[in-house]
């Protein structure tokens, strides 16, 4: 279930280029967020930014209460985030969306595959698969050297790829390019980034069980206002909500 | 205090009720508080047919407000009454059904449909949806138009019948003056303004829509002036609504004339924000010298009924 609390930024470090860390003390029980899911921050008074902002839930510390959130100032809304300071309370809904659904896969190797702003919700995922004993691969697609973030973090729970679109870390080239080039054994991959990214994993790993994570401009995000709506791949004519049905599909459930 | 108020076809025990198209048909907000609280609910706009809406992205954020153009996507009244009404009947709240269209006939079906459940007690005729291409919107701005399908419905309808106003029009109190004489039950008003944002990196219009419908603070300047106009001009009660954020707004609202409000964007901001208010409100009345939600409607006025310059 949802709720609403106040949260206070209790750590906050920047990681890489306008990219910031923070984690946020609750004060409701956060045991129940699972790795995928997100929250939606006010970042505004009651006029400025009326829209929360969704960012996902990149770790959660069950003894501390604390929930770990990285993102990235690209406008107005992170731009503000960016200013709020350690000992600031945040009116934050949590948890918002259906995560991985990693509970009932019998996976036993899971290829992690996360482009830019879209990694941090693969962290929590990668040591939630760990802890059940799940061999992990990552992924992780970034633009420069600069953007790079968590990559020794990665490697706690397994072997951890980087590439740069200009070469400037790790490989050069695409995500994609490490799939032709490695032979990674998998039997469930997890993706999030942009929506191109995801296109081309969806292509290429077409046969493969997996699951994505996907983005839209939010309302309401608890599925009312039906503005993050996305078709079904089924011709049935049917959408699903990506703030509450989501934001994890099954690769194919949804158009990219 | 008592915050009851009577319209007709609804005895709201406080004049709260979300705005259609805010709250969906309830099932997600109720889950975050007892909807029991709430003056009446007003549902998603319906149509005959079940209708996906526009493409994304379908909303923008703008300065104190917001855009959207969802397309009045539902899954049509025949499926709102199967699968959606029987949740909100549990509730000791009236229902305000929220009627969309494209033409005369649609509205009518849709409005025969609704009428023939016992949970809906009131239709909210929606001639003022800025945001799809076939229809709806030319009823909001042409006063014959308006009046026609006003007529068309009431003679159908076994509920009251409020008309959802546009504000995208030069003359709202034309508007209020002819559906009022086509029989309406009450007006509702305002619906959101037609409004555009374009994207500096793309050049494009931010919305899939490109235009959408403002909402929020930004537009509550608008429908107050719109309502003050309008409450010297016809003599049903009004449901008030525009960027309603605090139990001062509500009371802004009454004092302009309205008998009751709606909450729309703000349930996004805050999705306690309609309890909350409900809350505030007593306090906020007798902070202003006001005994009770009635005292204060029309008090805006005090003035006298001298009709406003239109410039
Ligand atoms: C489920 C989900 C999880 C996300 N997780 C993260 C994360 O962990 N880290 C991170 O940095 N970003 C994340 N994002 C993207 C993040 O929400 C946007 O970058 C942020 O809202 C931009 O706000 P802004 O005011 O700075 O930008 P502006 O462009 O000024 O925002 C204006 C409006 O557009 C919306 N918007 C802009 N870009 C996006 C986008 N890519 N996706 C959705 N809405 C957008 C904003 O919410 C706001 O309503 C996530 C988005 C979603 C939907
Ligand atoms: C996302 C969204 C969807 C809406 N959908 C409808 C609708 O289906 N029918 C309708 O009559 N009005 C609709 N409206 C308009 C609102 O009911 C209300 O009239 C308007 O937003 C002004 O109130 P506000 O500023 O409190 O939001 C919608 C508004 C928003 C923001
Ligand atoms: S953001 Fe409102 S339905 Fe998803």
């Amino acid at each position: 279930m949802i709720n609403k609390q106040m949260m206070t930024i209790v750590a906050k470090d920047d990681i890489a280029k306008d990219t910031i860390e923070m984690k946020l003390l609750g004060s409701v029980n956060l045991n129940s967020a699972e790795p995928g899911q997100f929250v939606h921050i006010n970042v505004g008074n009651s006029t400025s930014n009326m829209l929360r902002r969704p960012i996902s839930i990149a770790d959660v510390n069950k003894d501390q209460q604390t929930i770990t959130i990285i993102f990235k100032v690209i406008g107005s809304g992170t731009d503000q985030l960016r200013k709020c300071v350690i000992g600031d309370d945040l009116d934050v809904l949590v948890p918002c969306g259906k995560g991985y659904p990693i509970d009932n896969l019998p996976a036993t190797r899971a290829l992690l595959i996360g482009g830019g702003i879209g990694v941090p919700p693969l962290y929590y995922l990668a040591k939630q698969l760990h802890e059940k004993g799940v061999e992990v691969t990552s992924i992780l697609g970034f633009q420069t050297k600069d953007n790079v973030f968590y990559h020794s973090e990665f490697e706690e729970f397994g072997s951890c790829h980087i590439v740069t679109d200009d070469g400037s870390y790790g490989f050069k080239g695409y995500v994609t390019d490490v799939l032709d080039n490695e032979n990674i054994d998998f039997d469930y991959f997890f993706s999030c980034g942009p929506t191109g990214m995801l296109k081309a994993v969806s292509n290429k790993l077409e046969h493969k069980k997996g699951y994505i994570s996907i983005e839209q401009r939010m309302g309401c995000g608890i599925g009312a206002c039906y503005a993050c709506v996305v078709p079904t791949n089924d011709q049935s004519g049917g959408f699903k909500k990506i703030c509450k049905d989501g934001p994890v599909f099954r690769v194919n459930e949804v158009v990219l | 205090m008592s915050l009851q108020i009577n319209l007709p076809g609804l005895a709201l025990k406080n004049p709260i009720m979300p705005a259609s198209g805010c709250f969906g048909f309830g099932r997600e907000y109720g889950e975050v508080f007892d909807l029991n609280q709430l003056g009446a609910i007003i549902i998603k706009a319906a149509t005959k047919e079940e209708r996906y809406g526009n493409q994304t992205p379908r909303v923008a954020e703008t300065s104190s407000g917001m855009l959207n153009a969802i397309g009045l996507q539902n899954p049509g009244v025949n499926n709102i009454i199967d699968n959606e009404l029987p949740f909100l009947a549990n509730y000791d709240v009236p229902i305000i059904a929220n009627v969309a269209g494209s033409s005369v006939e649609e509205y009518i079906e849709v409005t025969k449909a609704f009428t023939r459940t016992s949970t809906v007690k009131a239709i909210e005729l929606n001639i003022s949806c800025p945001n799809v291409k076939e229809g709806g919107i030319q009823f909001g701005t042409d006063p014959e138009l308006a009046a026609e399908v006003t007529r068309r419905v009431k003679e159908v309808s076994h509920v009251p019948v409020y008309v959802k106003l546009s504000p995208n029009v030069s003359n709202i109190g034309a508007m209020a003056k002819a559906v009022e004489s086509a029989g309406a039950d009450g007006l509702s008003m305002i619906n959101t303004l037609t409004g555009m944002q374009i994207n500096l990196s793309s050049k494009r219009p931010l919305l899939a829509n490109k235009t959408g419908g403002l909402s929020g603070p930004a537009i509550k300047p608008v429908a107050i002036r719109m309502i003050y106009e309008v409450k010297q001009q016809v003599s049903i009660p009004i449901i008030g609504m525009g960027g309603i954020m605090t139990a001062e707004d509500v009371l802004e609202f009454l004092l302009a004339g309205a008998n009751a409000v709606a909450i729309g964007t703000a349930n996004f901001n805050n999705p306690f924000i309609c309890p909350e208010i409900i809350g505030e409100l007593p306090g906020v009345l007798t902070k202003y010298g006001f005994d009770s939600v009635e005292d204060a409607i029309g008090k805006g006025h005090e003035h006298g009924y001298t009709y406003l310059s239109r410039t």
